[in-house]
């Protein structure tokens, strides 16, 4: 009996939260519109998500396209068809592993980024005194972070999965000697708009997912070290988990 | 008025208060009798269960929040911890309210964040970055930002604390001018009576979420009550207890182990 009350109470929680975080982003949305007239700080914001994540992107993408490329050259040459693995590195990138690792990446290094930011401004009186400016600072710093952290996420993902695509060919058709023409023209034939599309689209959801987990526990964050800590934790923890859920409901619906 | 803290604790019951136009009031009293807790109020950052609050004859209670973010273009107010933007230079810290409220072009901005930094005595360190700051000079930088849209009424948290008597005597002395040269009604908190005594022209003594005493400094020195000659005195124990409400001392320190 008590585990089934304490199971409901758990529920029940989860339900409110993520009420509260839907009414968040509802006011998001609902100061984006002005906050978009601060196109500074909207770029400002890309530069913070996107460029400064850019270096750990790349890095991660070429290393998972070579793994790619070295697995997938041995599973297809026990068929003999070597020739395919440009098609299957470039399929398992765009539709999968370039927004799904991408997004936790993005989460493990801008997330986390912005929900300290945003907690230690919290802890230190910052969203207070604008406030007190009468300055709104969901207007003036939480929709530019969000924003900037939606727009940056899909580029992120499209860069990732270009250099993996580099990658799977460099240890592909450099090091196991898969020819080079087929591994890029069997690529342009068999990877359509549909699968580009796929990748796209969640890398679009996992963008705003991200951004808004990391910017609501940041906001709501307890003004206290431990506060900003358990923020930023739950930030990247959140993102993962809702990142793999959503990630198989987008697959599942674009069968 | 009265306010509880999420309906618990009560932390204020039929508090009473008017503050003058023009003039510099005081807000005294213990740590924890909610002073911070009132000038969040007053400035509306939080609503009284019962009762009114009115800001330069405005009803707070049940103000929307545009209307609220209209009246507070008309109030400064200076955090403890100064709370600079810490994104930005001291120059754009004062700069901020202008850019956000006003289209003023850059010139004139840059002259009225001179003359504000000019008047705290912090011209010079314009350029630096809020980490770079002692907390004297942060609390005088908020201070020029709290000034520079020219407000009515200008609200200081515990204006004094951790400062050395340099900084202090220069934050003292700005609030006398302040509100002598540009007739603001200045609220001030704090729990520094020697300090608050030299620039006060009224002074509320808050305890148990009641005001208990009213007056001038020198009044205050002489009321006949306990509470406020503990306060005033400095004495350890009195009406306001020393010790949190605890069990029995020696009772405890002789428990048992298995009791404690």
């Amino acid at each position: 009996m008590k585990l089934i009350e304490e199971l409901w109470e758990s529920l029940r929680d989860a339900l409110v939260g993520l009420g509260a975080v839907a009414r968040f982003l509802l006011r998001l949305l609902a100061a984006a519109p002005r906050a978009l007239l601060r196109l500074d700080l909207i770029s400002q914001q890309i530069y913070n998500a996107g460029a400064l994540s850019l270096v750990i992107i790349m890095l991660s993408g070429l290393f998972v396209g070579m793994v790619l490329g070295l697995q997938g050259f041995q599973l297809l040459q026990r068929f003999g068809s070597e020739e395919a693995l440009g098609t299957a590195a470039a399929i398992g990138l765009v539709k999968e592993l370039g927004p799904v690792v991408t997004a936790l990446l993005f989460a493990g290094r801008a997330g986390t980024a912005l929900a300290s930011e945003l907690g230690l401004m919290r802890a230190t009186d910052q969203i207070s005194a604008m406030e007190m400016m009468a300055v709104d600072p969901i207007r003036r710093v939480v929709v530019p972070r969000f924003l900037g952290g939606v727009i940056a996420m899909p580029l992120l993902a499209a860069i990732f999965s270009v250099i993996g695509i580099y990658g799977a060919q460099l240890v592909g058709v450099q090091i196991m000697g898969v020819d080079g023409g087929s591994f890029w023209s069997q690529m342009r034939a068999a990877v359509g708009l549909r699968d580009i599309n796929e990748g796209i689209v969640k890398s679009c959801i996992f963008g705003v997912t991200c951004s808004l987990i990391a910017v609501y526990q940041g906001y709501y964050a307890e003004p206290t070290a431990e506060g900003v800590g358990r923020a930023t934790t739950r930030t990247v923890v959140t993102s993962a988990v809702f990142i793999l859920f959503l990630d198989y409901l987008v697959t599942a619906a674009f069968l | 008025m009265d306010y509880a803290v999420n309906g618990g604790r009560p932390v204020f019951t039929g508090l009473d208060m008017d503050i003058q136009r023009g003039r510099i009031t005081a807000i005294m009293g213990p740590s924890g009798t909610g002073k911070t807790t009132l000038l969040r109020l007053i400035t509306g950052q939080v609503h009284a269960d019962s009762g009114s609050i009115k800001v330069a004859g405005e009803e707070l209670r049940g103000m929307r929040r545009a209307a609220l973010y209209v009246l507070r273009r008309r109030m400064g107010m200076l955090f403890q911890s100064g709370a600079l933007l810490t994104d930005l230079s001291v120059f754009e810290n004062v700069a901020f309210p202008l850019r956000e409220h006003t289209d003023l072009p850059e010139r004139l901005i840059r002259q009225l964040v001179l003359t504000k930094l000019q008047a705290v005595g912090l011209r010079g360190a314009a350029e630096l970055m809020p980490a770079e700051l002692s907390g004297g000079m942060s609390r005088r930088v908020a201070l020029a930002r709290a000034i520079v849209m020219d407000p009515e009424i200008l609200i200081y948290d515990e204006p004094f604390v951790g400062l050395d008597p340099i900084s202090l005597g220069v934050i003292l002395r700005l609030i006398r001018r302040l509100n002598d040269a540009l007739g603001i009604t200045s609220i001030v908190v704090s729990h520094d009576v020697q300090e608050i005594s030299t620039v006060a022209d009224v002074v509320f003594l808050l305890s148990g979420g009641k005001v208990v005493a009213r007056g001038t400094p020198r009044e205050l020195q002489s009321y006949p009550s306990d509470v406020v000659r503990q306060f005033v005195g400095g004495l350890a124990d009195g009406p306001v207890p020393f010790h949190f409400p605890a069990p029995d001392y020696f009772g405890e320190l002789l428990a048992r182990d298995e009791d404690a």
